[in-house]
């Protein structure tokens, strides 16, 4: 690990003016961060912790929604009761995310920014070639060991999945990122690797993330974050699905349906496809197991991740049984 | 006084051995006391980090270290070039050859991972820092990444471990039933929580090696021949260890690295191997595959059993998984043939890990018994009793204990066998499929001499010394009890230390051997003591007792007394001042008679007097039996483990604790290795890309259910002084067929490759 500067930020105005330095990188709980500084793949020259500044790791409930701090930690938002009666997608999404160690370390803002874990990103000395990494290096991860790679959202530059639990959550319900000096809805957030794989979301040298919010829906009520992998704790997904549903009065009819995915894509993936082949629709297994197939469309395997393709409809037919109470 | 009467364990209250004494380390360990061998408080200590290649097979053409060497902090960068001046050491065996130089760094890469370079600087961070700034040139050749691979035609056919009884090929054949299949296991890793590294210091030409080891002795003999010192100038210290499973018993090319920088500097260096160095620096289990093929007669008597082998070796060292280990022992078969076959591949040497070859035998064996069970439509316990193995079928002798039949039926009733249905996919919960699986383990009861040290301190402690170690499995504890039991003294009397290789000889940790050897060591020097104390008793002046005229005295409760009315009872210190003796110190050894003195280093430093199961008239082994339930999920292909009941015939158990822990311990990897554990390799460079505990994945609490396990053992004196069979090893074996047993009940897919991940379930 290469030697760097390391300081504490005195206010949100002294990060943001010294994030903008080259090579200055911001810290909160460091569980990516310093990861990928051991890994070689991160080389800061100054780090700039804002983990001690206050006001901004609140949790404030109010009638609309929630506006939840960038430093609040994964833990707390996890473990908040009201969060999990209004918005238990978001809250399943963080307890079954990494392990109870790195929830108590890590922050939302952090969590939103984690990097893919695509074993050829993280290994610089054995695998120069990385788009991600290095722009025009070429990408490692096509030819290799792909069993976790993305399907959905990838370019000939870079198949690496972004594998956070959380964001997906704030996908299905449209959460809105809160910068300093702007806000952002959570899909504009993030980017398409395209041919720039290296540009992961639109965050400008020195911009921070202060909070999230979240609107107060029935469907962010009636909410699911059902996550399939091999381990059964403590493992990114092999595929996840956030889903939320509002009925008609009747009962049986699809007003409103949240489909997220995650594991799979290159970044926090809307179905809506999916979605839009719902609404106005009686729910009932077929319907539910037909539509869901529309989630992988336009989905690309490269060698091992092909079950994915498989997998994705299974998962997201499941997660809309069980929150309409079918599964 | 005769050898102590066996109890069954747990029985006897007044007794030490048998009873459920908790871990006597436990308390240091949790509390953060234990101190592990990098914490060693060691002064003035340069670090040395290793600069791994990147490549999976080819040449280094260049070094270039003048970054690296200007690099803050550095005061060392040791390359293949560099003239360290070692010699090869003996193998296990103690075989070794004439004066033949030792490289541990090699320009030849064979493999991804292997170390080129060291860097060794004041602090971790410069020596990691400067080791990322050596440059090196290669030239790169082809790589075999696995058994698989088209290229692997390097190929080794094994034949002195060909078995063959019987016409087996006329007989399969013949047979009405056939089944024939291949199965797959893939590289696995020790990964021990406490990873590997050693801190060396020289003080003129002594050595001292702070190092967790499975066998000080072993490891000291290795050091000191590469260094080419006197034996007894090499002390290597390891008190507690972080786990071990096989991959701690030898030292590694790093260790002399680390010692040969440690001279030069004239300061001692501490090397911490990384994590994921850790994949590359020394061997997991080696990938297997195997051909099997049964015959049987329609009424379901095994006719014959064929096993064609094979693992995967480095392209510079064989190492043998062997695959067909438990294959001739499990079944009555009349005939019976093997082979094993080598493949080298652009792998590190693989190493033993926990039941080396037992464990994939076991997979293929117990997984083709299952496939038989269902082509004869026959319940697959009933298949196993039906071809029970009443003698051993190899070697011809009788089994000196084999209780696999009370663990099969002791088991099915615990875990409620009778009420499962045959066809595959005949028991469902909801969207869950339910599955019940058996699969049998063995592990071989391996024999080795020890020696023991026991003083009787003038405070009137008695403190017992050995050189074997402690991975956890409970090394401290059983020598407290077996001293305490046949001393007469309460167990919380006794001192245990372990862990230095200039203490009394001790056989490696493994090959589930060390308990049985030591605590016979242990049981002798301690009735020696006790024999010593009562005859000072009986003659010296001093003493109350020779006035009574006694004949005969015990020692009960850590006191001295006599059978005669009220006469006197001393606790061990009054009696040392009584009768003017400073302390009592006793040596005993469980060498063959007749070992020449000079002999006997042999037996603790070497592997070459180890006896193996039918080297007496018996052949003698450990057995076990699993149960398994699995819920899948039909729609996601994901397996869970809901239910194990495991019974198991290990003789007598020393500690009931203690073994529980060591059969649930390997029951736990067993699932790890059935659903999750697999090194993935790049299929261009071989690389280990997984090479981290987020990637590579072991079982986490939340995949452990409820195991339960049971002893159905009984003490065999044919295995060891007390009675015991080995305990360590034989938890593992025959878990991972057990599951994918209970998954193809479940789902009616028959899945031959480890892991059972969820994409092959799909
Ligand atoms: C073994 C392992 C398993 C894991 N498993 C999962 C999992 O299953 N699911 C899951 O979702 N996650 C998982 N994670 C990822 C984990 O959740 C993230 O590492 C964590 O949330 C990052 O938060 P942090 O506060 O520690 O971020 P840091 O490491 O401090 O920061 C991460 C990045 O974000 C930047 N940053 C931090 N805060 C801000 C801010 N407010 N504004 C702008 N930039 C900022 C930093 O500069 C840095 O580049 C796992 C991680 C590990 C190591
Ligand atoms: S998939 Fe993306 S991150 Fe992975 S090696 Fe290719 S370019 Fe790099």
């Amino acid at each position: 690990m290469r030697e760097f500067s390391y300081s504490l930020a005195a206010s949100l105005e002294d990060a943001a003016h010294r994030a903008k330095a080259a090579g200055a990188l911001l810290i909160a709980g460091g569980t990516t961060l310093l990861d990928l500084a051991k890994c070689g793949v991160t080389e800061p020259e100054a780090v700039v912790d804002i983990s001690k500044l206050t006001g901004f790791g609140e949790i404030e409930v109010t009638d609309g929604g929630v506006k939840i701090g960038a430093l609040a930690r994964m833990s707390d938002v996890a473990e908040h009761a009201e969060l999990q009666q209004y918005f238990p997608a978001v809250t399943q999404s963080l307890s079954l995310a990494a392990s109870a160690q790195l929830r108590n370390m890590a922050t939302i803002g952090g969590n939103l920014l984690q990097r893919t874990r695509c074993n050829y990103f993280r290994d610089p000395a054995a695998f120069p070639a990385c788009n991600k990494r290095n722009p025009g290096s070429g990408c490692s991860a096509l030819g290799g060991v792909t069993r976790n790679h993305a399907v959905l959202g990838v370019s000939e530059h870079c198949i690496a999945t972004y594998h956070g639990d959380l964001a997906v959550a704030l996908t299905a319900f449209d959460a809105v990122i809160e910068l300093t000096g702007r806000e952002i809805g959570i899909e504009d957030f993030f980017l398409l690797p395209g041919d720039t794989p290296d540009r992961e979301t639109v965050l400008q040298p020195g911009e921070i993330i202060t909070g999230i919010r979240i609107a107060a829906t029935p469907a962010a009520r009636k909410s699911l974050y059902l996550k399939v992998r091999d381990r059964q704790s403590y493992e990114f997904a092999a595929a996840s699905a956030a889903v939320g549903l509002e009925l008609e009065a009747d009962g049986g009819t699809i007003r409103d349906i949240r489909v997220a995915l995650g594991g799979v894509a290159t970044k926090p993936w809307r179905a809506r496809a999916v979605e839009q082949a719902l609404i106005g629709k009686t729910l009932t297994e077929d319907t539910v197991r037909e539509a869901s197939r529309l989630a992988v469309e336009g989905a690309v395997a490269h060698g091992d991740n092909a079950y994915k393709i498989d997998l994705v409809p299974r998962v997201v037919a499941r997660a809309i049984l069980t929150v309409g109470g079918l599964a | 006084m005769t050898l102590m009467e066996p109890r069954k364990h747990g029985s006897a209250s007044d007794s030490a051995v048998g009873s459920r004494l908790s871990r006597l380390d436990g308390r240091l360990k949790i509390t953060g006391g234990a101190t592990y061998a990098l914490e060693q408080p060691v002064e003035n200590v340069a670090h040395a980090v290793l600069v791994p290649a990147t490549i999976g097979a080819g040449r280094v053409v260049s070094i270039d270290t003048s970054a690296a060497e200007a690099s803050p902090g550095v005061r060392l960068v040791i390359t293949p070039q560099t003239e360290m001046g070692l010699l090869v050491s003996g193998d296990w065996g103690g075989n070794r050859p004439e004066i033949v130089p030792y490289h541990p760094l090699s320009l030849d890469v064979t493999y991804n991972g292997q170390a080129i370079a060291a860097v060794i600087a004041e602090t971790i961070e410069q020596a990691a820092e400067a080791a990322r700034l050596v440059k090196v040139e290669y030239e790169e050749g082809a790589v075999v990444v696995d058994l698989f691979d088209p290229k692997a035609n390097n190929r080794k056919s094994l034949d002195q471990m060909a078995v063959k009884w019987g016409d087996a090929e006329a007989a399969f054949a013949g047979a009405a039933v056939q089944v024939e299949a291949e199965y797959r296991t893939p590289r696995e890793y020790h990964v021990p929580i406490e990873p590997h590294g050693l801190i060396a210091e020289w003080s003129g030409d002594q050595l001292t090696v702070w190092e967790p080891s499975q066998w000080t002795h072993g490891m000291a003999r290795m050091y000191s021949e590469w260094f080419d010192l006197p034996l007894e100038n090499v002390r290597v210290i390891s008190p507690f260890i972080g786990g071990g499973f096989g991959s701690k018993g030898a030292p590694y090319f790093y260790g002399a690295v680390a010692i040969f920088a440690a001279k030069v500097l004239q300061r001692p260096v501490k090397l911490a191997v990384t994590r994921s160095q850790g994949f590359t620096a020394y061997g997991g289990r080696a990938s297997t595959q195997q051909t099997l093929k049964l015959g049987a007669s329609e009424d379901g008597k095994l006719q014959a059993i064929i096993v064609d082998g094979a693992n995967e070796t480095s392209t510079y060292a064989d190492f043998t998984e062997q695959t067909e280990a438990a294959t001739p022992l499990m079944y009555a078969v009349e005939n019976f043939r093997s082979s094993h076959t080598l493949v080298k591949t652009n792998t590190v040497t693989p190493g033993a890990l926990r039941a080396p070859g037992k464990n994939p035998s076991a997979f293929g064996i117990e997984s083709a018994m299952d496939e038989l069970a269902y082509k004869l439509g026959m319940d697959p316990l009933e298949l196993r009793l039906k071809n029970y193995a009443d003698h051993d079928y190899q070697s011809g002798k009788p089994w000196s204990s084999r209780r696999l039949r009370e663990a099969l039926e002791t088991g099915a009733e615990r875990f409620g066998w009778s009420r499962r249905s045959h066809a595959p996919r005949s028991m469902k919960e909801g969207r869950t499929l339910i599955g019940w699986g058996i699969g049998c383990g063995t592990f071989p009861n391996l024999r080795n001499s020890a020696e023991a040290l026991i003083r009787i301190l003038p405070n009137g402690r008695v403190e017992v010394e050995s050189g074997s170690i402690d991975m956890g499995q409970g090394t401290y504890t059983i020598v407290a009890q077996t001293a305490a039991d046949a001393l007469g003294v309460p167990v919380d009397l006794v001192d245990v230390k372990l862990g230095d290789s200039l203490w009394a000889g001790a056989p490696v940790a493994g090959g589930s051997m060390l308990a049985s050897s030591i605590t016979g060591a242990v049981h002798k020097a301690a009735v020696a003591a006790r024999e010593e104390l009562i005859a000072l008793a009986l003659t010296e002046e001093g003493s109350p007792f020779r006035e009574t005229g006694a004949n005969t005295l015990s020692i009960e409760n850590g006191r001295i007394t006599t059978s005669i009315g009220d006469g006197p009872a001393l606790d061990f210190a009054t009696f040392l001042r009584q009768v003017r003796r400073e302390s009592l110190e006793v040596r005993r050894d469980t060498l063959p008679e007749g070992t020449k003195p000079a002999d006997a280093n042999k037996f603790w430093t070497t592997m070459a007097n180890v006896q193996g199961p039918t080297a007496t008239d018996f052949s003698v082994h450990s057995w076990g039996a699993h149960f398994v339930e699995v819920k899948v999920d039909e729609d996601f292909g994901t397996v869970r483990v809901s239910r194990i009941v495991s019974a198991f015939d290990c003789g007598l158990i020393y500690n009931p604790k203690l073994a529980e822990s060591q059969w649930r311990g390997g029951i736990i990897m067993g699932i790890g290795q059935a659903l999750l554990e697999e090194g993935l390799i790049d299929p261009r460079n071989g690389r280990v890309i997984n090479n981290n505990l987020g990637d590579y994945l072991v079982p986490t609490n939340a995949d452990v259910p409820h195991i339960e396990v049971i002893s159905v053992g009984e003490p065999d004196l044919e295995a060891s002084v007390l009675g015991g069979k080995g305990v360590g090893e034989v938890g593992i074996v025959g878990v991972a067929p057990a599951i994918a047993n209970a998954v193809f009940h479940a789902t009616g897919k028959r899945i031959r490759d480890l892991p059972l991940t969820l994409d092959k379930i799909l």
